[in-house]
């Protein structure tokens, strides 16, 4: 996009004007005055777009879709929960006449992209991780996410096949359901190859806060953890720290393999493109877009980091089959009898959750096996 | 406090008044105060001009290209900060909740306090209306908006009142004490967010219970910005008048000139140092009301975004001077309200104008040293001394 990159003087002039009439009839302009141009589409992050994690694998993807034909795509990073992600959403439209708009972060839904969703109702909203609900919101939002336990299973499988020390840690941002059911799921997958290995998790209360994590991974190989994986928004430090140790490390959220190429293990990454270009077709065509979306390792929402060389045969054969057993369909992690790690009975013999049930949505509980606690 | 002879002398001096050569010797004077900080201002901005020089700097490119797209820069911040009706209605709101928190910084500061911990009575004045909104749940919206509001001051003027008694009492140092105590304020925050505040249904993002449909604060009729930026300029001009208007704020000017002097003369140096803080403190505690009453809706942990920090900034660039705070918080929001415009137009990264900010905070420092150098504006130097 060399307009948008090095613009001449004559040419931001020529958008100044534009601008300037577009701030005239704000807040009624519309994708009316676009009809004709390229889709725009606009990205909010809430943290650096490169920071190995969440929000790098978001605009992984983004950078795919602007090799689409007639399309433009507008980015903003560091952009918090606040009236600041309201007026971004506001001067993407506004200014840049964006009429498809991805908040990526869980805390923009409400009340930031509803208040936006309801002043602009030509503009389409999709927000990740939402639970959009029929009736209760307005048609032109959305949510998508991805199911992402069944990745933390399979890093689990591999973590419990490489631990020597049958003790393997978790880094965590907070106790919340999403958080919790990532660290039940790697403590069961690694305690389905040994039930003897313990898991370690440290909530650092932050989704990021470098210095946090750091101390969090070194009191856990202090703890004589040698497997880490974490959940939090920048999995970079902790990867590092964990490398720097001589830890084996578990990625999260994009490919972390370049920070530890000999101790990565395998990672369970988001997979967004497809997603996103869905959306962007549906648009493009005029056609109404999906509301509510979501999907697993199956349907391509996630998937694994490619098995680093220190990963045994013997583990990435137990993983392929638990892999492949998944992708069938029907799998459960959480099934009875399950009992928390202190000792109370959470789900009774006979039941089992498959990955789209929305009990686990609200998870309150560490499984027997993790050494922790939620509050 | 070096220039508090200068400041009496402009602010107490006489009003423009009863010959034309004193009113047009008290104008001049006041230009000082206006033309310095415009100054450092625009070096600042050319300081920031030369930097993005030298990170774009591309050798393929001739210089003029390289100057256009600086140029193109500062246009587009001027765009997305003031350009358009929708872009001053987003600097306004977001110099909102800076006017209230630069506050915290700046009536301390005429005591000759340094108080950076303001964001710490944001979060626990935004908890503590949030609890008031569950308390007065079903109250109509003129007791419970009333009720968030005086919970958010009083729990932010205890907290850096706190902070005040704290160094007034024990003599523990106001700075370290008000970084530190931000702290346990955000502590505070995540643990009652979290633990015995959290409504149940806030399953990912932990909140308080959503505060009722009558206590939202609305818009200003006619903009899109809510009532904290009039609540925080009528603050301003209220703390203004404390300051240079009133006995209590001419103590405090002389307790912050020289305490020992402030002493002799047996002003309440200790009360004032528990009014002013506590009172910054309020402002800043209805910042925190603010975010929750106008913006979120609830309290969480978006309550702890840096404005306390970035009001140090704009407390800073106003010399501590509540009228200017005004101007520098609405210059400031301007500049954050641009970013997501330089971001999306020239690819420039987020921290950008942080870098900015970082530079303007330094030059405005450095020009304190100005003060009462030029002829121009301090007749006195004209004579046999120069």
């Amino acid at each position: 996009m060399p307009l948008k990159l090095t613009p001449s003087r004559r040419d931001f002039l020529r958008t100044g004007a534009a601008v300037g009439a577009m701030g005239a009839m704000a807040p009624l302009a519309s994708k009316v005055a676009f009809a004709q141009t390229p889709l725009v589409v606009g990205f909010i992050y809430v943290g650096p777009r490169d920071d190995y994690g969440y929000n790098q694998a978001h605009a992984e993807a983004a950078a795919l879709l602007k090799e689409l034909p007639d399309i433009t795509i507008v980015e903003e990073e560091n952009v918090p929960e606040t009236v600041a992600v309201q007026r971004s959403m506001e001067s993407m439209i506004n200014l840049d006449g964006a009429s498809l708009m991805f908040p990526t972060s869980f805390g923009y839904f409400d009340p930031h992209m509803l208040a936006m969703a309801a002043r602009y109702p030509d503009v389409q909203f999709r927000h990740c991780g939402g639970l959009w609900q029929e009736g209760v919101h307005p048609a032109n939002t959305g949510s998508y996410f991805g199911y992402i336990g069944m990745g933390q299973y399979l890093n689990g499988v591999i973590a419990g096949h490489m631990s020597r020390t049958k003790r393997i840690g978790f880094v965590a941002a907070k106790p919340i359901p999403q958080v919790l059911l990532n660290v039940n799921s790697f403590a069961l997958g690694a305690r389905s190859v040994d039930p003897s290995i313990q898991c370690q998790v440290i909530f650092t209360g932050e989704w990021s806060m470098a210095v946090r994590e750091a101390e969090a991974t070194n009191a856990l190989i202090d703890q004589r953890a040698d497997v880490i994986t974490m959940h939090v928004d920048g999995p970079k430090v902790v990867v590092e720290t964990a490398a720097g140790r001589g830890a084996y490390v578990c990625g999260y959220h994009a490919n972390q393999s370049p920070l530890a190429p000999e101790l990565y293990l395998t990672g369970a990454e988001w997979n967004w493109v497809e997603v996103y270009r869905t959306f962007v077709a549906a648009a493009q065509a005029g056609e109404p877009l999906p509301n509510f979306v979501r999907g697993g390792l199956a349907e391509g929402f996630v998937k694994m980091s490619p098995y680093g060389p220190a990963v045994t045969e013997a583990a990435i054969a137990n993983a392929e089959a638990v892999k492949a057993e998944i992708l069938a369909g029907g799998y459960s992690v959480i099934k009875g009898p399950l009992a928390d790690n202190t000792g109370v009975e959470r789900v009774p013999a006979g039941t089992a959750y498959v990955e789209t049930a929305i009990e686990l949505e609200s998870m309150d509980y560490l499984v027997e096996g993790v050494l922790g606690s939620t509050s | 406090m070096v220039q508090l002879v200068h400041e009496g002398g402009g602010a107490l001096g006489a009003p423009p008044g009863t010959t034309g050569r004193s009113t047009m010797e008290w104008l001049v004077r006041r230009a000082e105060s206006v033309v310095i900080p415009l100054g450092a201002v625009l070096v600042g901005l050319a300081l920031f001009g030369v930097f993005l020089l030298i990170v774009r700097w591309d050798s393929s490119r001739s210089l003029g290209a390289a100057l256009d797209e600086v140029w193109t820069a500062f246009e587009l911040m001027y765009t997305g900060g003031f350009g358009t009706a929708f872009s001053i209605q987003n600097t306004l709101s977001r110099a909102a909740p800076l006017l209230l928190a630069a506050l915290c910084v700046a009536l301390p500061a005429r005591l000759g306090l340094v108080v950076i911990g303001g964001e710490g009575a944001i979060v626990l004045g935004g908890l503590a209306a949030a609890v008031a909104a569950n308390v007065f749940n079903g109250a109509p919206g003129f007791v419970g908006i009333p009720a968030m509001a005086i919970a958010g001051a009083i729990a932010g003027g205890l907290w850096i009142g706190a902070i005040g008694a704290l160094r007034h009492y024990r003599g523990v140092n106001e700075t370290i004490a008000s970084l530190l105590m931000a702290y346990i304020a955000i502590a505070l925050l995540n643990h009652f967010v979290e633990g015995p505040l959290r409504d149940p249904a806030s399953l990912n993002k932990p909140s308080t219970a959503p505060i009722a449909d009558n206590f939202w604060v609305g818009p200003i009729p006619g903009m899109d910005v809510h009532w904290g930026l009039i609540v925080g300029i009528v603050g301003c001009v209220l703390a203004w008048i404390l300051i240079d208007r009133t006995t209590w704020g001419f103590s405090a000017r002389i307790a912050g000139g020289n305490v020992r002097a402030a002493q002799i003369q047996g002003l309440p140096v200790g009360r004032l140092i528990l009014v002013f803080t506590a009172l910054g403190g309020a402002f800043a505690g209805l910042a925190g009301m603010f975010e929750v009453a106008a913006v979120q809706g609830s309290a969480n942990g978006s309550l702890n975004v840096g404005y306390g920090y970035t009001g140090i900034l704009i407390a800073f660039l106003a010399r501590h001077n509540p009228l200017a705070i005004i101007p520098f918080g609405i210059l400031l929001g301007g500049i954050e309200a641009s970013n997501g415009l330089l971001q999306r137009r020239l690819g420039l990264p987020d921290a950008s104008v942080d870098v900015l900010e970082g530079i303007l905070f330094v030059v405005v420092l450095l020009s304190e040293t100005l003060y009462g150098r030029f002829r121009i504006f301090n007749p006195e130097l004209r004579g046999s001394r120069a």
